[in-house]
C-alpha cells in the first residue's frame, strides 16, 4: 500500500514543501536508519575479519632513511608498516614531532620495527615528510622468537658452537636448513616441559596430598601407617627418578639446540647473536613468492589456533582459550538441557495453570534480562565461596588452606552460566510445548496412554525443535559471556588444560582460559597493547566464528527436526 | 500420528502370541505403567520446582548477603567483676587484645595489670618505674593501636609506656608473656624530663608518628612544652638514633587551663581542649616557631565544658564530648586562605549526662563514648550513626577501653567495678546517608559523593557512596539509548511497514547476528579502535551527525523527483535502504577525510586541545564511545521488539487510514505508532534494562573513574563494571563485599522491575490487538 503512494508522488514532481508534506523524506530517513545499522554490522564484522586475517600475512618489510628534525643525519629504519593516518600538524606538534610551521597536515606511519630487546620500543610512529623513498631489500629477515617478539635484520653469519662457519648468503641457506631441524627439537622440548614434566609434577602433588591426608588421619594403627608411608615413599622415589630422566632428556636436547646460532645485523648496524633455540620461525618476507606466502599464512594461522600462548599472551596461540570456551559451553549444555526442559515441562504440563504459574512464567522470562554480572556475583558467593568451601572442608581437608573447589573453577563457571541460560531454555521449550495442538495430546490420552506416555512419546519429541532453539540461544549467549566468568573461573593464563592424561582426566576444579576474557586481557591488561592488538582481532574473529558455527550447526539440527516432525504431525 | 500411536500401543502391549495378553499380564503392565506415570509426575514436579527454587535462590542469596548490613549493632554486658589488681586505686586506661583473651589496666598507683577480660583474673603484673616521691598528675594515651600511654608527674617528668601482649603459638594454643617497654629513654632512665624547673604537669599529650614519638605538656602555670624524639635511621649502618628536642609553645589565651592535649601522627597539628569549652589549634609543623592559629568553642551548651576529647583513627577527626552530654565531630579544614580551621562536621546522639570518655576504635573510624550516668554508646563517624547504646550499671563510668577488633569493650565505673561488654558491630560504615547522601569525608573541604573502596594505608576511610556509580550507570545507559533509540525505532518502523519482504529477509538475519555478537568484542573494538579513532577525528563525529541526514534527504529528493521515472523498474520501492547504503558509506568517508580540514578551519588544528582550552575535560575513553558501542548492543533488542509491535498492528486500521486518504507517513505517525506505542515503550524499557546491566563494554570503553557528571567527553564507572573490577579483591564477608552484593541486588531488582513492567505492557498490548 505504501509503495503506490510513493511512486505517484514522485511522478507529479512536486515542490520541496509538498515533498515534505507527503512524508517521503521521513520514510527515507527511517530507511536510512536501517542502512546505518546494516553498514555498522557488516562493517564491524569486516573490520574484525580483515584485521584478524591480515595479521598472518607476511607483509613486506620496508627500509627507508628517516630525518626526524631537518638538518639531522638520516637514520635507517627497517620494519613493517602497521598503519598510516593523516593528522593535523598542530596535533603532531603537541605530540612532540618537529613539524614546520607552515605545514597544515601531516601523514604518519606506524612502523613495527621489532627488536624490542635492542631498542626498547617495537612500534614507532614516523612522519612521512622525513622519510626517503621506501626500499624493499630482499635479504631482510623477520624472525619470530620465543622471547622479545619479532626481530628484523640481515643474516650475516652462521655459528656452530660459537664459531662462524658461513657468511652472507651461504649462512642464510645453512641457517634455513638447520632451523627446520632445531624447530622440531624445540617443539620436543616444549612437549617434554608441558606434558611430561607437568604430568610428573601433578602426580607428585597428588602424592604430597596423600601424605598430608595420612598425617591428618588420627585413628590408624602404627603398622598400617608405616606400611602406607613406605609405599608413598617408594612411589615418590619412582617419580623423582622419572623426573630425573625427563630432565636429563630435556637438557640433552637443549644442549644440542644450543650449539647453533646466527648473527644478525640490525637497522642500526649492530650485530646481534641469536641462538636457534630461541627462534620459532624465520622468513624473508620480501623474497617470497605468492605460494610461499600462502603456505606461510596457513602455517601461521594453524600455529595460532593450535598453539599455546607466550609472552603474557601477546604472542603464540590460543588453543587453551578455545579449548576452555568449548569445554565450558559443553558442560553448561549438559547441565542446562535436562533441568531447563524438565522445568518447562513441569510448568506447561503438570503445574496447575493459574496466577501463580503465570507469575512464575513472567519472572523466569525476566530473569533472562537480568545483567549477567549479577549471576557472576551469585556464582562467586554461592558456588565458589559457599559450595566450594564446603566441599573443600569435607573432602579435600588435606589440601587446605589452599583451595581445591573453593576457588574459581570451570565447574562453577559452567554452573553459573547454566543458571544464566536456564530462562532461555525454559522459555523456548515452553513455547515449543505450547505450539503442539491439543488434539495430539487428547488423541494419545484417548487411546489409553498415560500422561507420562503421552508426554514422552508424543509431546516431547514434537517439542524438540523448541528445545533445540533454546539450547542454541543458550550456547550462543554462554560462549560470548565474559563478565560473570571473570568472577567465577576464568584466568589470564591457566598452567594446564582442564582435560589431560591424569585421572580423573576431566579436572573440574581447574580454572580455565576463555576466548572472550583473552580478548579483554590482551587488549586491555597486557604490557604491550600494540603488539597484542592483531592477536586480539584474530581472537575476536575466532570467537565470532565459533559462535556462528555453533549457531549454524544447531540451526541445521533444528530445521532438520522441524522437517521431520512436521511430516509426522501433519 | 495415528500410526505411531498404534505401534506404540502394540509394542507396549508387548505380545505377539495373541491380540491381547492374558489378564494377569495386563494387570501387571497397567500397574507398572501407573508406577511410571506417577514416577514421571513426581520427578518432573521435583525437578521443575527445584529449578524454580534455584532461580529464586539467586534473589534470596543476594539478599541474605546484604542482610547482615541491615542488622543493628548491639552491646551486651558479658561479665562484671571488681577491678583486677585491687579497687583501692584508680584505673587510668584499659585495653583488650585482638583475640579478646588478654587485657591490660593502668592504675594511678603505677602498675600495669594484665588480666583475663572474661573473668578479671590477674595473669601478670608490672610495677612501673615511677619515683615514689612524685605524684601522678596527668595521664594520656596515644592512638590505641600504638599501645602507648604516658604518665605525667608533678615534678615535671613523664614516663612513656608501651604494653606488649607477646603472643606465641604452641601445642596447647595461644600463649602470652606480656610485658611493658619504654620506647623513649633519657639516657638509661625511662623517665624523661619535660620541665627542667620541675613544675607540675597539668595535662599531657602523646603520639607516635612516622618521625618518632612526641610528648606535649601543659605545666601548672600555663606554659606549654613540646618534646620530640626524632628518630633518624643512619644510611650507613641502619642504626636508629633518637634525638630529643624540647620546644616551648605559646600558652593558651586568657590563662585557660588545658584539660586534654592531642597530637596528630603527621607531627603538624596539636589540639588542646580547655576548661571553658574551647578547642585550641596549634600549628607545630615547625615546632620552634609554633603558633596558636585558632580557637573555637566546641561545646554549644551555655556554661558547658569539654569533658572528653580524642582523635579518631588516623588523627584527622576530633570527637568532643561535653559536660552537657553532647558528642560532636570536628575536623581541621582549610579555609579560602589555606589556613586550617577547626570545623564542625556532625553531631551524634547525645548522652543524658556529661561524657566522661571518648575511645576510638583500633582499625576503623568508629568510637565509643561513656557518660556519668553509666551509659555506653558506640558511634561511627563516616556514616554519622550512633549504632548502639547500653546502660552499664548505675554508677558513673570513668574509663572505657576497646578490644583491638572492636568486638569487646571494658567499662570501669567510679567504684572500680569492671564490666566486660560484647560488641556486635560488623558493618557500621553503612547507612542510607553514607550510601546515597553527601558525606563529609576526612580531608575534604565539604560533603561530597565519593566512591573509593580501598587504599594503601591503614587509616583510610572507606568511601562507599553509590551515587557516582548509579549516576555513571544512568549516564552510560542514557548515551547508549540516545544513540540506539532513533536508529532502532526508525529502522523497525521502516522494516515493518515500508520495506520489501525480500530485503526484510536480508535485514532481519543481520540484526540477529548483531544481537549474537559478544559484548566483549564490541567493548574491545570500542576501546581499542573506536576510542582512538574518535579522538583523532573528533570533528567527523559532529559533521556526521549533521551531514548524514542531510545527504540522505538530498539523495531522497533527487531519487524521488528527478531519477524516479528512469530507475523505478530497476529498484522498486521498499528498497530505499539499499539505495542509501552507498550514501552512508560515502558520507562516512567524506566526514572522516574532511575532519582534519575542519580542525584546521575552526579549532586551531586540534579539536581535542581546543576542547581542553575551553574548559571541557576530554578522556579518550568517554561516554560518547560507550554510547555508540552500547547503543550498538541494544539496537537489536529494541529493534526486534518494536518491529514486532509495529508489524502486528491490525491491517484493517492501516488500510482504513489509507483509504481515508492519509499518506503512508501520516498513517504511520497517526495510526501505527499510536497503536504500537506501548510495544515501543516496552522495547525501550527492555533496551534500557540491558544497557544498565551491560558490563564488558563499559569496563573496556571507559576509564572507569567514578565521576559525578554527564559530560559526554568524560568516562564513568557503572555499578556493573565496579562489581567486575572490585569483587574478586573484596574480603569475603566484609562491608565492601556486602556493598558490592547490594549493588548487584540493586541491578537485579532494577532490571527485573523494568522487564516485568515492559512484559505487562506488552501483554496488555497483545490483548488489545486481539480485541481490535
Amino acid at each position: 500500500m505504501a509503495r503506490k503512494e510513493l511512486t505517484t508522488t514522485s511522478r507529479d514532481n512536486p515542490g520541496l514543501k509538498a515533498w515534505f508534506g507527503q512524508g517521503t523524506p521521513w520514510v527515507w530517513l527511517s530507511g536510512g536508519a536501517v542502512s546505518i545499522s546494516m553498514v555498522m554490522v557488516i562493517g564491524l564484522i569486516l573490520l574484525i575479519a580483515v584485521r584478524g586475517l591480515a595479521h598472518f600475512w607476511p607483509a613486506a618489510v620496508v627500509e627507508f632513511d628517516y630525518v626526524a628534525v631537518p638538518g639531522d643525519d638520516p637514520v635507517r629504519v627497517i620494519g613493517e608498516v602497521n598503519r598510516s593516518e593523516t593528522m593535523t600538524a598542530q596535533a603532531m606538534r603537541e605530540a612532540g614531532f618537529a613539524v614546520p610551521d607552515d605545514q597544515a597536515l601531516v601523514s604518519r606511519h606506524l612502523i613495527k620495527q621489532g627488536n624490542r630487546d635492542v631498542t626498547g620500543r617495537d612500534f614507532i610512529w614516523y612522519l612521512e615528510d622525513g622519510m626517503s623513498e621506501w626500499r624493499y631489500p630482499a635479504d631482510v629477515v623477520q624472525i619470530e622468537r620465543l622471547q622479545w617478539g619479532d626481530f628484523f635484520g640481515f643474516v650475516r653469519s652462521y655459528l656452530i658452537d660459537g664459531i662462524a662457519v658461513a657468511q652472507g648468503p651461504q649462512a642464510r641457506a645453512m641457517f634455513e636448513e638447520k632451523l627446520r631441524e632445531t624447530g622440531a627439537l624445540v617443539e620436543q622440548i616444549g612437549r617434554i616441559e608441558r606434558f611430561d614434566i607437568g604430568n610428573v609434577n601433578f602426580r607428585m602433588e597428588r602424592l604430597r596430598l596423600r601424605q598430608r591426608g595420612l598425617e591428618l588421619t588420627v585413628d590408624l594403627d602404627p603398622s598400617t601407617r608405616a606400611q602406607i608411608e613406605a609405599e608413598l615413599e617408594a612411589e615418590q622415589t619412582l617419580l623423582e627418578d622419572e623426573y630425573e630422566v625427563l630432565e636429563a632428556q630435556r637438557q640433552a636436547l637443549r644442549d644440542e639446540v644450543g650449539r647453533f646460532a646466527i648473527t644478525v645485523e640490525t637497522m642500526e648496524g649492530r650485530m646481534v647473536t641469536i641462538g636457534l633455540a630461541d627462534i620459532v620461525h624465520a622468513w624473508w618476507p620480501n623474497d617470497m613468492s605468492v605460494p610461499a606466502k600462502l603456505s606461510h599464512y596457513v602455517g601461521e594461522f594453524w600455529k595460532f589456533v593450535s598453539g599455546f600462548p607466550r609472552e603474557a599472551n601477546t604472542e603464540g596461540g590460543i588453543l587453551p582459550a578455545i579449548f576452555g570456551t568449548v569445554l565450558m559451553v559443553l558442560i553448561m549444555s549438559v547441565v542446562v538441557t535436562p533441568f531447563g526442559v524438565l522445568a518447562a515441562i513441569y510448568l506447561r504440563e503438570y503445574a496447575k495453570q493459574g496466577p501463580l504459574v503465570r507469575t512464575i512464567r513472567i519472572s523466569v522470562n525476566n530473569l533472562a534480562g537480568v545483567p549477567s554480572i549479577v549471576f557472576g556475583v551469585f556464582g562467586l558467593g554461592f558456588f565458589v565461596y559457599f559450595l566450594g568451601g564446603t566441599i573443600d572442608q569435607t573432602f579435600y581437608a588435606e589440601a587446605l588452606p589452599s583451595p581445591t573447589f573453593g576457588s574459581p573453577a570451570i565447574i562453577w563457571a559452567s554452573l553459573t552460566l547454566a543458571l544464566l541460560t536456564l530462562p532461555v531454555v525454559i522459555v523456548s521449550t515452553e513455547e515449543g510445548l505450547a505450539r503442539i495442538p491439543s488434539a495430539i495430546r487428547e488423541g494419545s490420552l484417548a487411546l489409553g496412554a498415560t500422561k507420562a506416555e503421552t508426554l514422552w512419546r508424543t509431546v516431547v519429541p514434537l517439542a524438540a525443535p523448541g528445545m533445540m532453539t533454546g539450547l542454541i540461544l543458550a550456547v550462543a549467549r554462554a560462549a560470548g559471556e565474559v563478565a560473570p566468568l571473570m568472577l567465577v573461573g576464568v584466568v589470564k593464563l591457566a598452567p594446564s588444560l582442564p582435560v589431560d592424561g591424569n585421572p580423573p582426566f576431566l579436572h573440574l576444579d581447574r580454572a580455565f582460559m576463555h576466548l572472550g576474557f583473552h580478548i579483554f586481557d590482551v587488549g586491555f591488561q597486557s604490557p604491550n597493547v600494540e603488539a597484542g592488538r592483531p592477536l586480539v582481532y584474530a581472537t575476536a574473529l575466532i570467537l565470532v566464528l565459533i559462535i556462528i558455527v555453533l549457531n549454524l550447526t544447531a540451526i541445521t539440527i533444528r530445521n532438520h527436526l522441524r522437517e521431520k516432525y512436521k511430516s509426522e504431525s501433519d | 500420528m495415528n500410526d505411531t500411536a498404534r505401534s506404540e500401543a502394540r509394542s507396549s502391549g508387548g505380545s505377539d502370541r495373541g491380540f491381547l495378553p492374558d489378564g494377569e499380564a495386563r494387570r501387571k503392565l497397567r500397574r507398572w505403567r501407573g508406577v511410571k506415570d506417577h514416577f514421571a509426575r513426581y520427578s518432573v514436579g521435583t525437578f521443575g520446582v527445584g529449578v524454580i527454587i534455584a532461580l529464586a535462590l539467586i534473589f534470596i542469596y543476594l539478599f541474605s548477603e546484604v542482610l547482615p548490613m541491615l542488622r543493628p549493632a548491639g552491646i551486651d554486658v558479658a561479665s562484671s567483676y571488681a577491678a583486677p589488681g585491687g579497687i583501692d586505686t584508680d584505673t587510668r586506661y584499659v585495653a583488650v587484645n585482638r583475640h579478646r583473651d588478654l587485657a591490660v589496666r593502668y592504675t594511678t598507683d603505677r602498675r600495669a595489670v594484665f588480666f583475663l577480660p572474661e573473668t578479671g583474673a590477674v595473669t601478670h603484673e608490672v610495677d612501673l618505674p615511677l619515683p615514689a616521691d612524685a605524684d601522678v598528675s596527668a595521664f594520656t594515651f596515644a592512638e590505641p593501636r600504638t599501645e602507648l600511654v604516658a604518665y605525667g608527674l608533678d615534678d615535671g617528668r613523664a614516663l612513656v609506656v608501651q604494653h606488649r601482649y607477646n603472643e606465641r603459638f604452641s601445642e596447647t594454643g595461644r600463649q602470652y608473656r606480656p610485658d611493658v617497654v619504654f620506647p623513649v629513654m633519657d639516657g638509661s632512665d625511662p623517665l624523661t624530663v619535660i620541665d627542667t624547673v620541675g613544675r607540675r604537669i597539668k595535662a599531657i599529650g602523646l603520639q607516635r608518628g612516622s618521625g618518632g614519638v612526641s610528648i606535649a605538656a601543659a605545666l601548672e602555670d600555663g606554659d606549654m612544652r613540646l618534646v620530640r624524639f626524632e628518630e633518624r635511621t643512619s644510611f650507613m649502618t641502619g642504626e636508629v638514633t633518637v634525638r630529643r628536642v624540647v620546644h616551648e609553645l605559646p600558652p593558651l589565651p586568657q590563662s585557660a587551663l588545658a584539660t586534654r592535649i592531642l597530637l596528630d601522627i603527621t607531627g603538624a597539628h596539636m589540639l588542646v581542649g580547655d576548661d571553658r569549652g574551647f578547642l585550641h589549634y596549634y600549628d607545630i609543623r615547625r615546632p620552634e616557631r609554633a603558633t596558636l592559629v585558632h580557637s573555637k568553642r566546641v561545646v554549644r551548651g551555655g556554661g558547658a565544658e569539654v569533658t572528653a576529647l580524642d582523635y579518631l583513627l588516623g588523627t584527622v577527626s576530633i570527637v568532643v564530648g561535653g559536660s552537657d552530654g553532647s558528642v560532636s565531630q570536628y575536623m581541621l579544614v582549610r579555609d579560602d586562605d589555606n589556613i586550617n580551621q577547626i570545623t564542625f562536621v556532625r553531631d551524634f546522639t547525645s548522652h543524658g549526662a556529661a561524657v566522661t570518655q571518648v575511645m576510638p576504635e583500633y582499625i576503623r573510624k568508629g568510637f565509643a563514648t561513656a557518660d556519668a550516668a553509666g551509659l555506653v554508646q558506640i558511634h561511627y563517624s563516616t556514616s554519622a550513626r550512633t549504632l548502639a547504646r547500653e546502660q552499664v550499671g548505675d554508677r558513673p563510668l570513668a574509663v572505657i577501653g576497646f578490644g583491638a577488633r572492636a568486638n569487646a569493650l571494658i567499662a570501669v565505673d567510679d567504684r572500680e567495678r569492671f564490666y566486660h561488654l560484647d560488641v556486635r558491630n560488623p558493618h557500621p560504615e553503612v547507612s542510607i546517608r553514607a550510601l546515597w547522601g553527601r558525606v563529609w569525608y576526612e580531608g575534604r573541604s565539604q560533603p561530597e559523593f565519593v566512591w573509593q573502596s580501598s587504599s594503601a594505608t591503614d587509616e583510610f576511610e572507606g568511601k562507599f557512596s553509590l551515587m557516582p556509580l548509579t549516576l555513571g550507570t544512568l549516564k552510560a545507559a542514557f548515551y547508549a539509548m540516545l544513540f540506539a533509540m532513533p536508529l532502532a525505532i526508525a529502522g523497525a518502523i521502516y522494516s515493518a511497514y515500508f520495506m520489501s519482504p525480500k530485503m526484510r529477509g536480508l535485514v532481519k538475519p543481520s540484526i540477529e547476528v548483531m544481537e549474537a555478537l559478544p559484548t566483549v568484542i564490541l567493548g574491545f573494538l570500542a576501546g581499542l579502535w573506536l576510542a582512538p579513532f574518535v579522538e583523532g577525528h573528533l570533528p567527523s563525529v559532529f559533521s556526521l551527525l549533521l551531514l548524514m541526514p542531510l545527504f540522505m534527504l538530498i539523495t531522497a529528493f533527487v531519487w524521488t523527483t528527478v531519477l524516479a521515472p528512469f530507475v523505478r523498474q530497476f529498484v522498486p520501492p521498499g528498497w530505499e535502504s539499499a539505495v542509501l547504503i552507498p550514501v552512508v558509506l560515502f558520507t562516512g568517508w567524506f566526514c572522516v577525510s574532511l575532519s582534519p580540514y575542519i580542525e584546521l578551519w575552526f579549532f586551531n588544528g586540534d579539536m581535542r586541545q581546543w576542547l581542553t582550552d575551553v574548559g571541557i575535560t576530554y578522556d579518550q575513553r568517554n561516554a560518547l564511545v560507550v554510547g555508540v558501542a552500547m547503543g550498538f548492543a541494544v539496537i537489536p533488542t529494541i529493534y526486534s521488539i518494536t518491529e514486532d509491535a509495529v508489524f502486528n498492528v491490525p491491517k484493517h486500521l492501516t488500510q482504513g487510514s489509507l483509504a481515508l486518504g492519509a499518506t503512508p507517513w501520516q498513517t504511520v505517525t497517526k495510526v501505527v505508532l499510536l497503536t504500537a506505542s506501548p510495544g515501543i515503550f516496552s522495547a525501550v524499557m527492555i533496551g534500557f534494562g540491558r544497557a544498565v546491566g551491560e558490563t564488558m563494554i563499559v569496563l573496556m570503553a571507559t576509564g572507569n573513574s567514578p565521576v559525578m557528571n554527564f559530560n559526554i567527553f568524560e568516562g564513568m564507572r557503572t555499578l556493573s563494571a565496579n562489581i567486575a573490577v572490585e569483587m574478586p579483591e573484596a574480603a569475603v564477608g566484609g562491608t565492601h563485599y556486602r556493598i558490592l552484593f547490594l549493588a548487584a541486588l540493586v541491578l537485579f531488582v532494577l532490571t527485573f522491575v523494568l522487564n516485568t513492567a515492559a512484559e505487562l505492557v506488552r501483554d496488555r498490548l497483545r490483548k488489545r490487538y486481539s480485541s481490535l
